[in-house]
């Protein structure tokens, strides 16, 4: 298990975990991004936001955020 | 009389609401190709066959829990002002998710019809969707629509109509499995028991409660009998999370998201490979995202942006200049040859045509302003500029998402403070809307143009982009220092989806720049007029007075003020009373100088050119930029915070536009 942060561009993951502030934790789950889901990282600098898919939406993910989630091959 | 039917469109963000509203209404709302450009619900009006509807179309949401003001305003009135029937808008090329605000409404017990929209993006990309078997297992309507050409629109209207005059059945229900149906069906016996909050459906409120959702939550916590309740809740949470081993919410949302994917499955088939847009989309954002290129490409946009407003607009704001030189000239003579009495000539020459004429010639400038932001809009540019300015933005103190409502500020400040309503934390809102009139609004740009046009024409592209510039670094400086003083916890993190690029709607984009074309000529005859109207009587005053003297009242009321400014570079009494009545309105600023420096014959370009000095008239653009946000800016302030926050926004940009006008004078004046 590792954070979505350390996950390098173009590699597919698995939500293990979300933690962080509840209101946000929440808007992910709805928005589809719960544990479980399969996501892939369309885009990490290593620094700023993220891009990550799951199928046809793409999320623009802080980079403080996607320290919280935690991923698995 | 029969009654009226209220109907709400809901649906995720961006899945096209306000293009169906505008087609069932005739309304030109505006619409977007990026989440959140309606924050606050807007009603309208359609009659078929006979019968009225009265139509709200609300923000966008992904569920019935909301995290911020425009999602808050949509929740509630869904829940609590009831509809007659809820049209959900679907993005049919993403309909698991979309579904997911859809099944949500079925167990609150609305009635529902779907619409499928964007059904035309789906069929070209070789997707079939079953719509029957949709229809069947949701027990609902399903209506496919392509609003942005006005296609199923009879038949949405036909459905919500026979929808309407259904009684409510509910027979579709999301099987959560046995451990958590269990419960809720206890929960359920204690809520019947106890007659709580009965004006929701029952299963939904079980759920909402057990998915721990804060407004649910206060409510009952503020009933008389609430312990055994709120206990009984608890001890249910518990007893589950234990069973589970993680957070309930957690699992009830993935077992929503596992019945709508059987769902899925079943309904679509997929004819011809799929993906093909989206690859468009993830190629263009690994350029315009990309950590080098991202923020060069943004600025190389805005430079090519100002370029072409000021190219291509300033020929043909020479030519209106032209055409009202002209018509001035003709009615002074032709009033001189009626020997009708000097101060008619007077308030339509000088008055009328100097004032309100001086702002109308940067009609062309500003109607392309808002064709680029349209088109930045409609692209789905915008909510990329956003998240390639997180990074920046945070460091700041402010919100990635916080970028948007700077972008829309640069059309009007107006817009640009409600769209904050999109940020979920309130600090970073109040501070979004407290930097914003600080983004040059199109309001301002006749200053700019004029001055810019007289002092700096050779590179007057190169000198309003520094203005606008200014602002923004302004507004970074004004940021990082409130945060430090007001709002020092930490900043919520960045979570925005970034729609597919799309080609802008030409319809839209022209009907957009049409209605903000049409708000600036408005605006030209109503409050513009007026201020000039005033300005010239007070000119005329006393009787006798020379027009546009010092003596006159008005020269009177601007040297009282005018010593404020000398340090600026810019202490005439002609310069302050235009800045005093551009709060009205900023194109007041040009239209004071024109009603009072157009004398006939000499024309406003060459008094300017008398009265300041390039160092001078810079620093008075700054002044005009940083000053004071107009009364309607203001009113919006007050609207979305509060007296102390919008006390604070006036008070410092005054204070902040005369110290960066005074160091521009003073640091400048060692130079030249």
């Amino acid at each position: 298990m590792k954070p979505l942060s350390c996950v390098l561009s173009g590699e597919k993951v698995e939500i293990v975990e979300i933690r962080g502030g509840r209101g946000l934790v929440t808007k992910l789950l709805n928005m589809g991004f719960y544990p479980g889901v399969k996501i892939a990282v369309v885009s990490n600098n290593g620094y700023g936001p993220l891009i990550v898919a799951k199928k046809e939406i793409r999320l623009g993910l802080g980079f403080g955020m996607a320290q919280k989630i935690f991923v698995k091959e | 009389m029969k009654k009226k039917i209220k109907i709400a469109l809901a649906g995720n963000p961006n899945s096209g609401k306000t293009t169906v509203f505008n087609n069932l209404t005739g309304a030109r709302q505006h619409v977007g190709n990026w989440p959140g450009v309606t924050v606050e619900k807007k009603e309208g009006s359609f009659f078929y066959e006979g019968r009225e509807f009265d139509i709200i179309d609300l923000p966008g949401i992904y569920s019935l829990t909301s995290h911020s003001l425009d999602e808050k305003v949509a929740r509630d009135f869904l829940l609590e002002e009831k509809p007659d029937v809820v049209v959900v808008i679907i993005d049919a090329s993403n309909l698991e998710r979309n579904l997911y605000l859809a099944v949500q409404l079925l167990e609150l017990e609305v009635n529902l019809v779907l619409s499928l929209n964007m059904i035309d993006l789906v069929k070209k990309k070789g997707m079939k969707i079953d719509m029957e078997e949709l229809s069947r297992v949701m027990n609902i309507p399903v209506i496919e629509t392509i609003a942005n050409k006005g296609k199923g629109m009879d038949e949405l209207k036909a459905a919500i109509k026979s929808s309407c005059n259904q009684e409510k059945a509910v027979t579709f229900k999301i099987d959560y499995n046995n451990d958590i149906e269990k419960e809720v069906e206890k929960l359920s016996q204690v809520l019947k028991e106890k007659k709580i909050l009965e004006n929701y459906s029952r299963r939904w409120l079980v759920l909402k409660l057990l998915e721990q959702d804060e407004n649910i939550l206060e409510k009952v916590k503020k009933l008389e009998d609430k312990d055994e309740v709120t206990n009984k809740i608890t001890e249910t949470i518990t007893k589950l999370e234990k069973h589970f081993g993680y957070d309930l919410e957690t699992a009830i949302v993935q077992r929503r998201y596992a019945f709508l994917r059987g769902l899925v499955k079943e309904c679509c088939t997929h004819v011809v490979g799929i993906k093909e847009r989206k690859e468009i989309t993830d190629k263009i954002d690994q350029i315009v995202t990309n950590k080098f290129l991202g923020i060069p490409i943004f600025l190389g946009l805005m430079w090519a942006s100002f370029q072409l407003v000021f190219t291509l607009g300033s020929p043909l704001a020479d030519l209106i200049d032209a055409f009202f030189g002209w018509v001035g000239e003709i009615i002074s003579l032709g009033l001189t040859a009626l020997s009708a009495p000097g101060w008619i000539s007077s308030l339509l020459v000088d008055g009328i045509i100097g004032g309100v004429g001086s702002v109308l010639v940067f009609l062309p400038n500003i109607l392309l302003l808002f064709l680029i932001i349209s088109v930045l809009e409609g692209s789905g540019y915008m909510a990329r500029a956003a998240f390639i300015m997180d990074r920046v933005m945070h460091a700041m103190g402010l919100h990635g998402k916080s970028f948007i409502p700077m972008m829309l500020g640069f059309g009007c400040n107006i817009p640009g403070i409600m769209a904050a309503r999109t940020l979920e934390s309130e600090k970073d809102r109040i501070l979004t809307i407290l930097v914003n009139p600080l983004m040059s609004c199109a309001a301002r740009l006749p200053i700019y143009t004029l001055f810019a046009g007289v002092f700096f024409a050779r590179h007057q592209g190169l000198v309003v982009f520094s203005l606008y510039f200014m602002g923004i670094v302004l507004a970074i400086v004004v940021a990082r220092i409130f945060k430090s003083i007001f709002f020092k916890q930490e900043i919520a993190p960045l979570i925005m989806e970034l729609p597919p690029y799309r080609l802008p709607q030409v319809k839209s984009v022209l009907i957009h720049m049409w209605e903000k074309g049409s708000l600036f000529l408005k605006k030209a005859g109503t409050i513009i007029f007026a201020g000039v109207i005033i300005i010239w009587v007070l000119a005329s005053l006393p009787p006798g007075v020379e027009y546009a003297a010092k003596e006159s009242l008005i020269g009177k009321l601007g040297s009282l003020i005018a010593p404020l400014f000398s340090l600026a570079g810019f202490g005439t009494w002609q310069a302050a009373v235009s800045l005093l009545f551009g709060i009205v309105a900023k194109e007041i600023v040009v239209g004071t100088l024109g009603t009072l420096y157009g004398v006939e014959g000499i024309g406003l370009k060459s008094v300017i050119l008398q009265q300041f000095t390039p160092l001078s008239a810079y620093a008075f653009m700054a002044m005009s930029l940083i000053y004071v946000p107009c009364i309607a800016a203001i009113a919006t302030i007050k609207k979305e915070t509060n007296w102390k926050w919008t006390a604070l926004a006036v008070g410092y940009s005054l204070i902040l536009g005369w110290i960066v006008a005074v160091l521009i004078y003073q640091i400048g004046s060692l130079f030249i």
